[in-house]
């Protein structure tokens, strides 16, 4: 589904992501781990067009999107979370929701007044999917509430709700469990499986919770100073010597 | 009774003048309190709806540009467009730069105006600027001619307040609040924050030209003093601060209070110097009413500083509407 060749992204004399390549398999929910500094994030921003590669190609559902914006990959299908929740401090949770899904002619602002009804209907529609979604994240008594009042995780849970608000196919979640408390944590890794099942999405997510990555993500991907350590089923990454000495320490074996 | 009418009179004025303000504030509570725009040559597009409506609607004159002679909705819609067409000019250029360069960037953009209005002779006559501007209804005899003026200002302010309320609570308005509140998470839902900023900041400037035009036939005589930045930009930044950016209502009564008071205090101050005793008013200084003008500006902006403190978001603060 998504393909990344030789990606590299230069700041500076720092080479964060360094000849990076790998695939996403459809269907699949694939781990990303590896040492802080290792180019996670910042591979992630180069996927979702947040950055552009100093080289490297990134191909999405056989296309080349390398370079493209983070807009244009949305309409595509391609959605990011952040690792530091990025809510709307001042708007309503619901409206949060409501402001993601496309296709609201009321956007271009003259529909307002041309063509008020197409606008009304849409916004009915996306009203029941974001109260669907506030449902499945169970957080309905809150869709009133000022997101910037949320707790930590709450916010993180809003974050994986934006995600639910259009049709996804590849979804990128960045630390979907970062400061979340233990239940809460089991909770988001129950949703996240539930969203590859019922609705068919594919996920890429960092985490460094690895009874997470461990219970949910197959393959695992270790980067470790801007490149590719290893890939594959977490029970061999477990084992690996170069993963051990360079992540996971020497306790995890 | 003589001096009740000319206070009637001068109330008429400080409404109407208030009024062309409140569309100035709503202009620019669509830049900053939808879209978080920074502008800070606000004076600018001021100035271009000013000179624009005057050398579209005076008589043929060789003192400056103009003789067009056009009904006054077209003058204020060609206004309207070209100041339109540079806020767009503008916003290719600035819009990318962060917040705060691109209030310095509209600060300078407004000095050029302003400069270019004072220097291009043969067009705006310079310092001595447009005169014999005509002002709707100005043939009706007093005050009938200033209250049918006052109404035309009411029914604008009106308008725009509606037109942006229902822009405010649009889809259109949620996508401005949303980047106005996060830009990286507005774009990773799918939102061209480029095209979005563009429009908030083209619509508003339209508006200031609107208040320009108004200004203009109002006072019958504009000249590159319109463009001082001390009462048209400054002054309506204070004015949409007090009453309350993001919140339309706000703007328009944070105009009429701040213009009440920062022309009322002119009215007081002049009154209170005038009725001095002349034995007391050796021991102060000489050049004592000129000084008032900066006692003004000082008071506006203790004022502000009030507010700041008492009212940190306004005294309307935003309200994000609440889906039934």
């Amino acid at each position: 589904m998504l393909t990344v060749e030789d990606l590299t992204m230069q700041f500076g004399g720092v080479k964060a992501v360094n000849k990076c390549s790998f695939t996403i398999n459809e269907g699949t929910i694939t781990g990303l781990i590896g040492p802080n500094g290792a180019g996670k994030t910042t591979t992630f921003n180069l996927i979702a067009g947040a950055l552009k590669p100093t080289s490297g190609k990134i191909y999405f559902q056989g296309q080349d999107i390398t370079g493209k914006a983070t807009h244009q990959l949305f309409h595509q299908g391609l959605v990011r979370t952040f690792q530091i929740p990025h809510e709307f401090a001042r708007m309503t949770v619901l409206e949060n929701l409501m402001v993601v899904p496309p296709n609201q002619p009321g956007e271009a602002i003259w529909n307002n007044w041309l063509m008020p009804k197409k606008v009304f209907d849409r916004e009915e529609e996306v009203k029941a999917r974001a109260e669907d979604t506030l449902d499945f994240l169970q957080i309905t008594h809150l869709r009133d509430e000022y997101a910037g009042n949320l707790s930590g995780g709450q916010k993180k849970l809003l974050e994986l709700g934006r995600t639910m608000m259009t049709d996804a196919k590849l979804v990128l979640l960045d630390e979907p469990g970062a400061g979340v408390n233990p239940t809460l944590i089991l909770k988001i890794r129950d949703m996240i499986a539930r969203l590859r099942d019922e609705r068919g999405y594919t996920f890429c997510l960092i985490e460094h919770d690895m009874d997470m990555i461990s219970s949910l993500c197959d393959p695992v991907i270790v980067l470790a100073e801007g490149t590719v350590l290893m890939e594959g089923d977490i029970h061999d990454i477990r084992q690996n010597k170069a993963v051990i000495d360079a992540y996971l320490g020497g306790g995890a074996a | 009774m003589d001096l009740f009418y000319g206070y009637f009179l001068y109330a008429i004025s400080l409404v109407t003048i208030g009024g062309i303000y409140a569309i100035l504030t709503l202009g620019l509570n669509i830049q900053w309190g939808f879209a978080g725009l920074f502008n800070a040559g606000i004076a600018g597009f001021f100035a271009i709806g000013a000179y624009s409506a005057a050398i579209l609607t005076t008589m043929p004159t060789d003192r400056h540009l103009g003789g067009y002679e056009m009904p006054y909705i077209v003058a204020a819609l060609v206004a309207m467009v070209a100041s339109g067409l540079i806020a767009w000019v503008i916003g290719k250029i600035c819009l990318r730069l962060r917040s705060d360069y691109l209030a310095i960037a509209t600060i300078g953009i407004a000095e050029i105006i302003r400069l270019v209005f004072k220097n291009e002779v043969w067009a705006t006559n310079g310092h001595r600027g447009i005169s014999e501007v005509p002002k709707p209804f100005e043939g009706l005899p007093q005050p009938w001619n200033d209250l049918a003026f006052l109404a035309i200002v009411g029914l604008i302010v009106l308008a725009v307040y509606l037109l942006s309320e229902r822009a405010h609570k649009s889809p259109w308005g949620r996508v401005m609040t949303a980047i106005r509140e996060n830009e990286p998470a507005s774009h990773a839902a799918g939102k061209n924050i480029e095209t979005f900023r563009m429009q908030g900041f083209v619509i508003g400037s339209m508006i200031m030209a609107l208040a320009g035009a108004m200004m203009s036939h109002y006072l019958k005589f504009i000249n590159p003093a319109v463009s001082e930045p001390i009462a048209s930009t400054f002054l309506v930044w204070v004015m949409l601060i007090v009453g309350g950016s993001g919140n339309n209502k706000g703007a328009i009564i944070g105009a009429f209070l701040m213009w009440f008071i920062w022309s009322g205090t002119e009215l007081v101050l002049s009154t209170i110097v005038q009725n001095i005793p002349p034995d007391l008013l050796s021991y102060l200084p000489a050049d004592l009413s000129v000084r008032l003008a900066y006692v003004r500006i000082f008071m506006i902006g203790l004022l502000l500083q009030i507010f700041l403190q008492k009212y940190p978001s306004g005294i309307f603060p935003e309200k994000r509407p609440i889906a039934r």
